[in-house]
């Protein structure tokens, strides 16, 4: 999922402070689980940004609160278009993503981010989430026993382990794992650790964001008429 | 706050700090009048809207009162109640209010001179600074109060601020 965390309430409160009336959308998909832009943290930015903006003497501003199922897909905002309209701008708990589409419908009308997008990840443990894809486009977890070395290896080093692997963890930190300590554990596990011996090609980049975003187009599933944007 | 005495909700656990409010009314014990208690199943069920809810409405403090540690009578909602206090304290720090405004306290059921104790100790915390910014009027507290407990009562049900 995506994994995100909220900007601070004054930041936020600059965003929205000239306007008169802000609607607050949070986002029932990644953002939920992650707990930083669902119905209840909606709720609770919601609160604290009336308060904030009550404090800075813009008690003239009316924030309202709504959440939407999921912010990345038109069908799903079609709730909301009717209510958008009533409000001069409105502040998106969704990721990069919800943010943009929320823009992409409403043209006109301000649109602005109320959480920092950090990286795809899991729910390591209660509380915690760690980046584990990097959305590179060219995955070869299949070479790596499950783990990738593009995301969770510092260095992004393909032939590893560089030699700063001190005790299973980075140079960097001493609370990241070394991706490759972690990947030789597995190949160990796996009877499979000859394999390590091979040298791994070079990355093909070119399918990474590198010229420019992406799309992925299913041929069989665009209607007629209505296929991927030029 | 009016006449030096703060507004303040008492969000109190069934299972101890409502009882030991209970027997510090039984033991004719004297604290400050303008505590609203609320009654919650366990301090557990308190999410941070609520607190934020209360502060929004303009109450001067609010503190929390759960049981001992370790004598939850749902575990640990004592324990999860106090990491909500403390989050919340740090969104009350950046929307510019004090954070002192807010506390959580741990009493057992049969520490009725304890509820006294603490409701005089925030109090005494609350009164130097002064009344809630985000009152409109001071001057009439007691049918704001009454409104103010009516809704936050209405947010914890889960209905509407």
């Amino acid at each position: 999922m995506i994994v995100a965390d909220r900007k601070k309430i004054p930041e936020m409160r600059d965003m929205v402070g000239k306007h008169e009336r802000v609607l607050l959308v949070g986002c029932g998909t990644c953002v939920t689980v992650c707990l930083a832009g669902g119905e209840r943290e909606t709720g609770i930015i919601g609160s604290a940004l009336r308060m904030s903006l009550k404090l800075a003497g813009r008690d003239t501003v009316t924030v309202h609160e709504c959440t939407i199922e999921r912010q990345c897909e038109d069908a799903f905002i079609d709730g909301l278009a009717q209510r958008a309209g009533d409000y001069d701008a409105i502040l998106s708990l969704g990721c990069g993503a919800g943010v943009q589409a929320l823009a992409e419908r409403f043209p006109g009308k301000a649109v602005y981010p109320g959480l920092n997008t950090q990286f795809m990840g899991i729910l390591e443990k209660q509380g915690v989430w760690a980046e584990k894809c990097a959305g590179c486009g060219s995955c070869r977890l299949g070479e790596y026993f499950g783990i990738c070395p593009i995301t969770r290896c510092s260095k992004r080093q393909l032939n590893g382990p560089c030699g700063s692997s001190r005790n299973g963890k980075c140079e960097v930190s001493e609370t990241i794992d070394c991706a490759w300590q972690l990947i030789y554990d597995r190949a160990k596990s796996m009877n499979l650790v000859p394999e390590l011996a091979l040298v791994a090609a070079a990355q093909d980049w070119s399918t990474s964001n590198d010229g420019g975003p992406r799309t992925v187009v299913r041929e069989d599933q665009c209607i007629a008429g209505m296929g991927p944007k030029a | 706050m009016t006449d030096q005495k703060p507004v303040i909700l008492a969000f109190c656990c069934h299972y101890c700090a409502y009882a030991a409010a209970d027997m510090a009314g039984s033991m004719r014990l004297q604290y400050p009048a303008s505590v609203r208690v609320l009654r919650f199943p366990c301090t557990g069920k308190i999410e941070e809207n609520h607190i934020l809810a209360a502060f929004e409405l303009g109450v001067d403090g609010v503190m929390v009162a759960g049981c001992l540690e370790g004598g939850c009578h749902f575990l640990e909602g004592n324990l999860r109640a106090r990491k909500r206090v403390e989050r919340v304290k740090q969104i009350l720090a950046e929307v510019g209010i004090e954070p002192e405004r807010l506390e959580m306290f741990n009493l057992s059921s049969a520490e009725g001179p304890r509820f006294a104790e603490i409701v005089k100790e925030i109090c005494a915390r609350i009164v130097p600074l002064g009344p809630s910014r985000l009152r409109a009027d001071d001057r009439n507290i007691e049918p704001g109060a009454a409104e103010i407990v009516r809704k936050a009562e209405l947010a914890v049900k889960g209905g509407t601020t």
